[in-house]
């Protein structure tokens, strides 16, 4: 048994306050302040404790990050002038996709290192579109214990990258026909890239190849941009070329274990030179999630790539069309053609654009990828709040290109490693105890669609408003 | 006609018990601005009770909100704010609404569920307390418009909302509860004791169950034993010769929607010395209960389960409680020839006291797939009418209730609403730290006792009685005199996805507020 992969994660706090969900508005006026049982002094959380006086010294209105919305200091308070508010900056964070909660959520991870648990069910809507039309299953009784999550089982979640043979030929004196190249593995199938937007200083950048290193990953880089501060991590990174530019970075290609060539037709002819200059380099494609995804990864596939890399937008759709068909959809269709092709085995596809929590990683390998890229969660865990004001040439309201190396990295190793425990979570309830089986397992999921025809369709008819 | 008389004579009064809290929320706020002279004109006006000047008092007292039944009220002769001699009053919408809730349990189904719970009646308010802002399952199903002729003329008291268990003909007990639901599985050291203690008492009152859920047996229950359902989960947890024999019914249960195939959660903060010592643990240790059962690994070993159970308990019945995968029609049908007399699924958008929030979103089904899956498959099996099937996970009001009965379930599983009636707010902060602020999913030794089992009693009696008016209304609609007549009538339902657009029209629109959640 390989030996167990284990994530050290360490609370670590962030700089700046987290922008909070509520605030309390105070009718200050109506309050004779005698009645000595202030709601404020006995909130068991301590909301108030750092700042109780904070009306009369006319300080900021409390944001509140540790508020838990229990409403007993509304409710208690002897006079009734206190009330609530959702805190403005709070709504206007993030975007239709990126919502605050899944900023919110990304923070308290890589604060912390844990899970979120909470008590009492379910709080949000009832199905949505892409992995929000997706439940995975459950195996009611047979099935690996619980003691796997907490560790007295193994749980494999790592990953191939390279090519693997379709099968093995031998000679008359049983001795292999051909040679085998080294089966290169990350523990977890999640690699880095950095984010579309974000300021994406030297530090940025570092921090999240020392977390990937950290968590013996990879992380996809432009070879523009990998300097000599970035010497140490050669191993960790994966650099981007283009046709145009590989020439140029030679010396990088060959410190790298794996390099991701820009699609273009017939790119295919460059890999007999990357071989040369390192032959047992691993090759993957760079290639967009759009319409012709489908019969790209059937070709580059028997042209002998290690790895696919589809790049949906930072929205989780397919890029170049109209139709937007969601991430989901797009895995099951680029899963499916290259089943059809008889060619799945042979390589491995990677899938980025719009993997926003852990539940997209699982929910992803189920529709058929082998892993997944992660950017803009990275760039949250450094306290980015989406807002988008680097976007527009603005100043970041938390800094975030000055960030300390240290911190920031172990801030995504906690991210991630919160992310790990989760796919545990759902891997065991499933009942798979290794990643690469929970590839393509869409008989362990329960699509919006299906559950509707096979439950509703004989009771209700026909549909009249489209699933999403 | 036996049962009838039966639920007729245990149904319990209806005593009003308020909130307590000192500031109760309503959809509606009424403010009284400093111009007010005290004239007291407004609480001789108001029949709803919110202006209240005693005898003696220079001027009224604040404004009880809470029973405001809003800008409704304009078309009365009486409304306050028109007849103020100093326009010294004004009625708005409650802005502290946007902070409440969630998109299953909005701030109007919250506020509704309260005012049951409080008075056993069902809301004047014009608040939306049927239909959540989900989006979808129940939220997008609606009765049909019923047709007026096949209206009856018959009081609640002669309907039936009976429930029997027991339908094997084995020589165990024929149990039959009053109403068409029970109490769901709440444990000691999720739930504070007197909650948990008032429960059993209403179930004692209301002729339904209440269930210990996986926390032991504690003595306070045994007054009730005969309403109080012992629960046989993974971690075994106060499981004992002597706890299956006080029980009229026994749960094994498998797994839990909120959490399925991960066993059960109670954080370490949480293990005070009460909890570790029913439990036979560590204090502030966390106890993550092991999935499945160590002894069960294929469906004969459920069997034998079940027999262990019989044996132990000869008037025992059995209920198998798991949760929904894709084969949760073939998992009833197991569930069926091991024995049981009960089936309770309990879909994935439970409740629970801890639970992974990835695992409470997106493993097993929702119920409202579940239901009618089960009920043709146990149909098609012919055993259906040999099993009660118990829905749960998700249910969260009278009319969720009806809509898992006409979909095919024999009755549902109450739990988050009956901890609402004690005005639980949502805030799902039940998993850690001291536990519930409000005093109701918490064994600190301080917030632990906020509660009273009287409160907890009647408030639970109250809303039960008002969902029961509910179930009487709508059944009358239909020209039903049973809640059993009701069971798989899914020809009654409409689901607003699968209607043209004019037909659409014609029912109630659910609610659609982008809440902050």
């Amino acid at each position: 048994m390989p030996k167990k992969y284990h994530i050290a994660t360490k609370e670590t706090p962030p700089r700046f306050e987290p922008v909070g969900k509520f605030s309390t508005v105070e009718f200050r006026e109506d309050c004779a302040g005698s009645c000595r049982q202030c709601v404020k002094k006995k909130c068991i959380y301590n909301v108030f404790k750092d700042d109780y006086q904070h009306i009369i010294t006319m300080d900021e209105p409390e944001f509140l990050y540790i508020c838990q919305n229990c409403f007993c200091c509304v409710q208690e308070c002897t006079k009734g002038i206190f009330t609530r508010v959702v805190n403005p900056e709070y709504r206007l964070m993030g975007n239709t996709y990126w919502q605050p909660e899944i900023i919110n959520q990304t923070w308290f991870q890589a604060h912390t290192g844990k899970i979120p648990v909470s008590g009492a069910g379910y709080r949000g809507p009832f199905s949505g579109t892409g992995f929000d039309a997706m439940w995975t299953d459950m195996s009611e009784i047979v099935r690996p214990t619980r003691d796997g999550i907490h560790g007295r089982e193994y749980i494999n979640t790592s990953i191939e990258l390279s090519r693997k043979p379709m099968r093995l030929s031998f000679n008359e004196d049983l001795s292999l026909v051909q040679e085998l190249s080294e089966i290169v593995e990350i523990p977890i199938p999640v690699l880095f890239q950095p984010p579309s937007f974000g300021i994406l200083s030297e530090r940025v950048l570092l921090a999240m190849v020392k977390a990937a290193q950290r968590l013996c990953t990879l992380m996809l880089i432009d070879a523009a941009d990998c300097s000599s501060a970035f010497n140490d991590y050669a191993e960790t990174l994966v650099p981007r070329l283009t046709r145009s530019n590989y020439q140029n970075y030679v010396d990088i290609i060959c410190r790298s274990r794996m390099v991701e060539l820009a699609y273009e037709p017939d790119i295919e002819r460059e890999f007999a030179t990357l071989h040369n200059y390192k032959p047992e380099l691993l090759i993957a494609i760079g290639l967009p999630l759009d319409a012709q995804a489908g019969s790209r990864a059937l070709e580059l596939a028997q042209a002998g790539v290690d790895v696919l890399h589809f790049y949906a937008d930072d929205y989780g759709c397919e890029t170049g069309s109209n139709a937007h068909r969601t991430i989901r959809d797009m895995i099951r269709e680029v899963h499916g053609k290259l089943v059809e092709g008889k060619v799945r085995p042979k390589v491995n596809i990677l899938f980025s654009g719009g993997i926003a929590m852990s539940e997209h990683m699982a929910k992803a390998i189920i529709c058929g990828a082998d892993g997944v890229v992660v950017d803009i969660p990275l760039l949250i865990a450094l306290e980015c709040r989406v807002c988008s004001r680097c976007k527009h040439g603005e100043s970041c309201p938390v800094a975030i290109g000055e960030i300390d190396i240290t911190w920031g990295s172990q801030r995504i190793v906690n991210l991630i490693g919160a992310w790990h425990d989760q796919l545990l979570e759902v891997m065991g309830a499933c009942g798979i105890r290794e990643v690469r089986r929970l590839r393509g397992e869409v008989g362990r999921a329960l699509f919006l669609e299906d559950l509707e025809r096979e439950s509703f369709a004989p009771i209700f008819g026909k549909r009249k408003i489209p699933c999403g | 006609m036996n049962t009838v008389s039966k639920a007729k004579s245990t149904l319990p009064e209806v005593v009003v018990m308020p909130s307590r809290f000192r500031n109760p929320i309503g959809k509606y706020i009424v403010k009284r601005n400093s111009r007010c002279a005290g004239c007291g004109l407004c609480a001789e006006l108001c029949s709803y009770g919110v202006h209240i000047k005693p005898e003696g008092y220079s001027r009224p007292l604040p404004p009880r909100s809470e029973r405001c039944i809003g800008t409704a009220c304009e078309a009365n002769a009486f409304y306050c704010v028109r007849h103020c001699p100093n326009q010294a009053l004004s009625v708005s919408l409650n802005p502290i609404l946007e902070t409440m809730g969630d998109y299953r349990w909005t701030p109007e189904m919250l506020i509704g569920q309260w005012y049951m719970a409080e008075t056993g009646e069902l809301p004047e308010t014009d608040l939306e307390y049927n239909l959540g802002s989900s989006g979808g399952g129940f939220d997008k199903i609606r009765f049909k418009i019923p047709d007026p002729a096949d209206y009856l003329d018959i009081s609640d008291e002669k309907i039936d909302t009976s429930l029997s268990l027991n339908r094997r003909s084995d020589g165990r007990p024929e149990k039959v509860l009053s109403l068409p639901c029970y109490g769901g599985g709440m444990s000691f050291g999720s739930t504070a004791l007197p909650v948990i203690v008032g429960r059993a008492r209403a179930a004692r009152r209301l002729n339904t169950l209440t269930c210990t859920g996986e926390g032991g047996y504690p003595p306070e229950f045994l007054p009730y034993a005969e309403y109080v359902i012992t629960q046989v989960a993974t971690g075994l947890f106060g499981v004992r010769e002597e706890t299956i024999q006080h029980a009229p019914v026994v749960e094994f249960k498998y797994a839990q929607g909120a959490k399925p195939g991960l066993g059960g959660h109670l954080l370490g903060d949480k293990v005070t010395p009460e909890v570790a010592a029913m439990r036979e643990t560590v204090v502030g240790s966390s106890l993550f209960s092991p999935f499945p059962f160590h002894s069960v690994y294929s469906v004969e070993d459920h069997k034998k389960h079940v027999d262990w159970i019989k044996e132990v308990n000869p008037r025992a019945l059995i209920s198998v409680k798991v949760s929904t995968p894709s084969d949760v029609d073939m998992v009833a049908v197991g569930s069926y020839y091991a024995g049981a007399h009960i089936i309770h699924f309990d879909g994935s958008y439970g409740g629970t006291g801890a639970a992974p929030d990835i695992a409470k979103k997106n493993i097993a089904m929702p119920i409202e797939y579940a239901i009618s899956r089960v009920h043709c498959f146990l149909k098609e099996e012919g055993v259906r009418g040999q099993v009660c099937l118990m829905a749960s996970g998700g249910i969260r009001n009278a009319m969720d209730a009806a809509k898992a009965i006409a979909l095919g379930a024999d009755g549902v599983v109450i739990g988050t609403a009956d901890l609402v009636a004690l005005e639980c707010i949502r805030c799902g902060k039940c998993e850690s730290g001291r536990g519930c602020a409000r005093g109701i999913a918490s064994t600190d030794p301080e917030l632990g006792h906020m509660i009273t089992e009287e409160y907890a009693e009647q408030r639970i009696v109250n809303m039960y009685l008002a969902w029961r008016k509910q179930w009487c209304q709508l059944l009358r609609q239909y020209g039903l005199r049973s809640v059993k007549e009701l069971v798989g009538r899914s020809d009654l339902l409409v689901n607003m996805d699968y209607l043209d657009e004019a037909e659409r029209a014609k029912y109630p629109e659910a609610p659609k507020n982008k809440l902050v959640i």
